[in-house]
């Protein structure tokens, strides 16, 4: 691939391919470097009703809606949540390159944040509002944390999202699109109506909102 | 790692001993993925787990291999086993890249899992970068395999039947000879981890893969396919094998969108 005559420009691959790193073999000071970075990188979740210490009760949990983006915890700040009927419960710290989050919960809605609420009147619906990138080696770890702490059976997950139109694949160009519009995904177990079209394929979701 | 889907009646984890595990490597041109994409599509096979695993990108989307409305809702993630009992046939496939530093863990859970379910052998769709090719390599056929010693045993003289060449060994440090011959796969992904793994831990594992570069890479995935076809005979192959193979709906749109009428 040339851009001038001469030039000749490495392209890169689809494929996400990083492998010299990878082939090459791990020295005791690589090893090193690499845990230090994942320490730096593990992501805590602060819950404020846990007073800490060994292994506590999961959260009853019957409901819980991920808020991902700040688009969709503005929607989740404009409309649902308010001081009088919900309680802030929790707090994710992490830092990563794009972001950093701390365990404050006094938050601004420009700061990059991921707070947990409860509703008061009823304790078992969970609200989180994550408007802070949560980075490729973490999602992971964000999943297994949050979910981990709460008891599972039962859980009605719905989680919201947005993603720009320009990466929406339809057969129509999407200059003509009427946007914004909704689409959805559910697995097999979710009964209920959905409210919008399911997603078509080839359209995929990733990041968070996917893990 | 490997978690069964539910079918219901109670069933108990689905039983590989004996099957080849096919499966790609996420390599340039993702020619590997798009020949198991084919692989999946034409034998219509049937899901029956997913690798639950922190070594992939996540991404999740609706049935790519969807044929009407009815079978188009079911989701499907980043790593997904499908199988074929009659042909004795298990497929992996991936669907998104690794992330950074998790090759060498997956390789690992991968293999233990190979050896748990008892899989009598591997076969590893992959590519290399067409331009790393030496000027011997530039002639002739762009396919190549490699056998661990297990499996050469096997099946290293159907291969010679076959009239396939192996992949060349490269000196590890080029222009000097008298070097050791080693094996490089540029843009292989975890092709040479997992085939050297597979040689140390005496796994039967072949690998098949093809020179090329990124792309319109469909083209490549059906040489690869019919290449794979050759050996295993997993469809019929009699005048035109590349009509054959049911390309998935999922493939619409590589390219991106529709034009804006507004261009012209």
């Amino acid at each position: 691939m040339a851009t001038f005559f001469g030039e000749v420009v490495v392209a890169p691959s689809r494929a996400g391919l990083d492998e010299e790193e990878e082939a090459r073999e791990e020295t005791p000071e690589d090893r090193e470097i690499r845990k230090e970075i994942e320490k730096k990188r593990e992501i805590d979740v602060l819950w404020t009703w846990r007073s800490g210490g060994c292994a506590e009760e999961p959260l009853a949990c019957s409901r819980f809606v991920v808020a991902i983006g700040r688009n969709a915890a503005a929607f989740l700040s404009s409309f649902i949540l308010d001081s009088v009927c919900w309680e802030v419960v929790g707090v994710v710290k992490l830092w990563n390159e794009w972001c950093r989050t701390s365990s404050t919960t006094n938050v601004l809605p420009t700061d990059s944040f991921c707070l947990f609420y409860r509703l008061i009147s009823d304790p078992t619906v969970l609200l989180c509002q994550c408007s802070c990138y949560v980075a490729e080696d973490q999602q992971f770890q964000w999943l297994e944390k949050v979910f981990g702490s709460m008891q599972k059976k039962g859980l009605q997950v719905t989680i919201l999202s947005t993603c720009p139109v320009a990466d929406y694949k339809t057969q129509e160009s999407t200059l003509t699109l009427v946007s914004p519009f909704l689409r959805a995904l559910k697995t097999k177990e979710f009964q209920e109506q959905v409210c919008c079209p399911l997603l078509e394929q080839p359209n995929i979701v990733r990041d968070l909102p996917a893990a | 790692m490997f978690i069964p889907c539910d079918r219901g009646g109670g069933s108990t984890s689905p039983d590989f001993k004996g099957f080849t595990l096919l499966m790609p490597a996420v390599s340039v041109g993702n020619v590997g993925q798009l020949a198991i994409d084919l692989v999946i599509s034409t034998l219509d096979m049937t899901k029956v787990g997913y690798f639950y695993t922190d070594c992939l990108v996540p991404m999740v989307g609706n049935n790519p291999y969807a044929t009407a409305e009815e079978n188009s809702t079911e989701l499907s993630i980043n790593a997904e086993v499908y199988s074929l009992p009659s042909k004795k046939l298990v497929v992996l496939q991936i669907r998104s890249p690794f992330i950074k530093n998790k090759y060498r863990p997956f390789c690992e859970t991968l293999l233990s899992w190979v050896k748990s379910s008892k899989c009598a052998r591997v076969v590893l769709l992959s590519s290399s970068h067409a331009y790393q090719r030496d000027d011997e390599q530039l002639l002739g056929t762009p396919l190549r395999y490699l056998l661990t010693p297990d499996l050469e045993k096997a099946v290293g003289g159907r291969m010679k039947e076959l009239n396939w060449k192996e992949m060349e060994r490269v000196a590890a440090y080029p222009g000097i000879s008298d070097t050791d011959k080693v094996l490089h796969i540029p843009g292989g992904g975890i092709t040479k981890l997992l085939f050297s793994e597979s040689c140390s831990e005496g796994i039967q594992m072949a690998v098949l893969l093809k020179f090329c570069s990124e792309g319109d890479n469909i083209p490549d995935a059906f040489v690869l396919v019919n290449y794979l076809n050759e050996w295993l005979q997993l469809i019929k192959s009699e005048v035109n094998p590349s009509s054959q193979w049911k390309i998935p709906s999922s493939w619409r749109l590589l390219f991106g969108n529709g034009l804006p009428p507004a261009l012209f």
